[in-house]
């Protein structure tokens, strides 16, 4: 009950936060946009609707890292978390209350993708609903890694390695502005050992009804969100146990 | 009158500095005590340890009669904590924020309107209740995140310069707030305004350097330096130490 408390407070924390809405929803949508626009005029089949949305919402999860990670250095920062470090809030709760909201976030934030493609021409079936069910392990791993980075950088190392870093790595190695067997060599093999690439390519089979295809990406992507998961809330318990 | 809090060679050490050295105190239940020091004293260290953020180095501490090295849960229960930043949630209301440390500390939803109601009434918060803490001037979220301290109805209350950064009618304004908490809880303040620690505390700690110099009343320290005022006495204890 404690823990739901401090995740409600959480969540309006983020949500009320104009930047947050404006680049976790605003831009993944104008991006949709635009490279639809750039695709009826210069057919490319990477920027084909149905191509490009599960690939988008795997992109926009990247802001999701950015908003958990800048609320929870802003919170270590300031006096905030000290007080709570006094209060019965025990270390669970604090997991709890920081990583269960921004999941719900991203699941939104991948839906209103999916429904704002529609207009554009995105094939309209269940599949939508599956891709959505299947970002989750991708959502825990963005949501993981924002615990991550909230546990151990300050409020401007959080911009730069998220805002900057972390966006570039998920638009680059993802596969969704080029085909990375174009790039070939080391950076399709960086690509296909992080889980920017497999999230994308899961998103991608379960929407064009590869339920195979999409289990064999999906695999390392929850070894990702685990592994992260982990790391982050040692790292957060080592950081509020450091200032005691 | 009991014991509320006991310091038995308190030390908190950060590498070569010793912020806190082998610090003894006794406040006993209801008092209003002040530590009055210069910045860099070890008035908020010596908090910090007391309320269980930071462990001390050597020595230990009796918190309503816990350890706060090994009792930390049961002295979190006995305690609020306005930090010495303000530590309110910025983009949630006034009322807001005193509504989620009613549900951290585990309170019904009439038990949190209640003492949501209360708070507001008390703190003059009502005209705010419901603009964001993060919107408001220091005063506001200074009495905002002492009422928030308040909400577990603490049988000891820490109030971390409580008015540091504040303009004089808002010093004044809380001043009459913490006057308010007298006798209800045991209040421990750190300030390095003199004026402050003479017009509120029932004693005075004054600290430099870590260590505690003297401890008294205001006219037992100004008797101690031999000063006719509080500032002349603060500044002789002070000053002969460093002789």
């Amino acid at each position: 009950m404690r823990a739901l408390t401090f995740a409600k407070r959480n969540a309006k924390e983020i949500l009320r936060d104009p930047i947050n809405l404006g680049f976790g929803l605003g831009f993944p949508l104008i991006l949709l946009v635009l490279l639809s626009a750039l695709q009826a005029n210069i057919p490319v089949s990477l920027f084909e609707i149905d191509t490009l949305t599960p690939g988008i919402t795997v992109f926009g999860l990247s802001f999701i890292t950015l908003f958990s990670a800048t609320l929870i250095s802003k919170d270590r920062e300031s006096a905030f978390l000290q007080r709570l470090y006094t209060t019965p809030l025990t270390g669970l709760d604090f997991i709890i209350g920081y990583m269960l909201p921004v999941l719900p976030i991203a699941l939104g934030q991948a839906a209103i993708c999916y429904l704002f493609a529609i207009p554009l021409g995105l094939t309209v079936s269940m599949n939508i609903i599956y891709a959505i069910i299947g970002i989750i392990p991708m959502a825990v791993f963005n949501v993981a890694l924002g615990l991550l980075f909230g546990s151990i950088l300050g409020v401007k190392q959080v911009g730069g390695i998220c805002g900057a870093l972390l966006t570039n790595l998920s638009a680059w190695l993802s596969g969704v502005w080029f085909d990375l067997k174009l790039a070939g060599g080391f950076f399709e093999k960086l690509a296909n050992v992080l889980p920017f690439f497999h999230a994308v390519e899961t998103e991608k089979a379960l929407f064009s009804s590869n339920p195979e295809l999409a289990a064999t990406h999906i695999i390392p992507v929850i070894l990702y969100s685990i592994f992260i998961t982990v790391l982050a809330v040692y790292f957060f318990l080592k950081n509020k146990d450091l200032k005691q | 009158m009991e014991q509320e809090i006991r310091t038995v060679g308190l030390v908190k050490r950060y590498g070569e500095l010793t912020a806190v050295n082998r610090l003894n105190l006794t406040i006993r239940q209801g008092e209003l005590f002040s530590l009055l020091g210069v910045n860099g004293a070890g008035k908020t260290t010596a908090i910090k340890m007391l309320t269980c953020l930071t462990k001390p180095s050597d020595g230990e501490a009796f918190v309503g009669g816990y350890s706060i090295t090994a009792q930390a849960e049961q002295v979190k229960r006995l305690i609020g904590v306005s930090p010495q930043e303000t530590a309110v949630a910025p983009n949630l209301t006034v009322k807001e924020n005193l509504e989620l440390i009613c549900g951290i500390n585990g309170f019904s939803k009439e038990k949190t309107r209640n003492k949501t109601e209360e708070l507001c009434k008390r703190f003059s918060l009502d005209t705010v209740a419901q603009r964001k803490a993060g919107k408001l001037s220091g005063g506001w979220q200074r009495r905002l995140s002492i009422a928030m301290a308040l909400i577990s109805e603490p049988r000891i209350l820490f109030l971390d310069e409580p008015t540091l950064g504040l303009d004089v009618i808002a010093r004044r304004e809380l001043w009459d707030v913490i006057r308010s908490l007298k006798g209800k809880s045991t209040v421990i303040l750190t300030t390095h305004y003199m004026e402050e620690a003479q017009a509120l505390s029932d004693r005075i700690g004054i600290m430099k350097d870590g260590s505690l110099l003297a401890v008294g009343t205001a006219e037992e320290l100004k008797q101690k330096a031999g000063a006719s005022d509080f500032e002349a006495a603060f500044v002789a204890i002070v000053k002969e130490e460093t002789v």
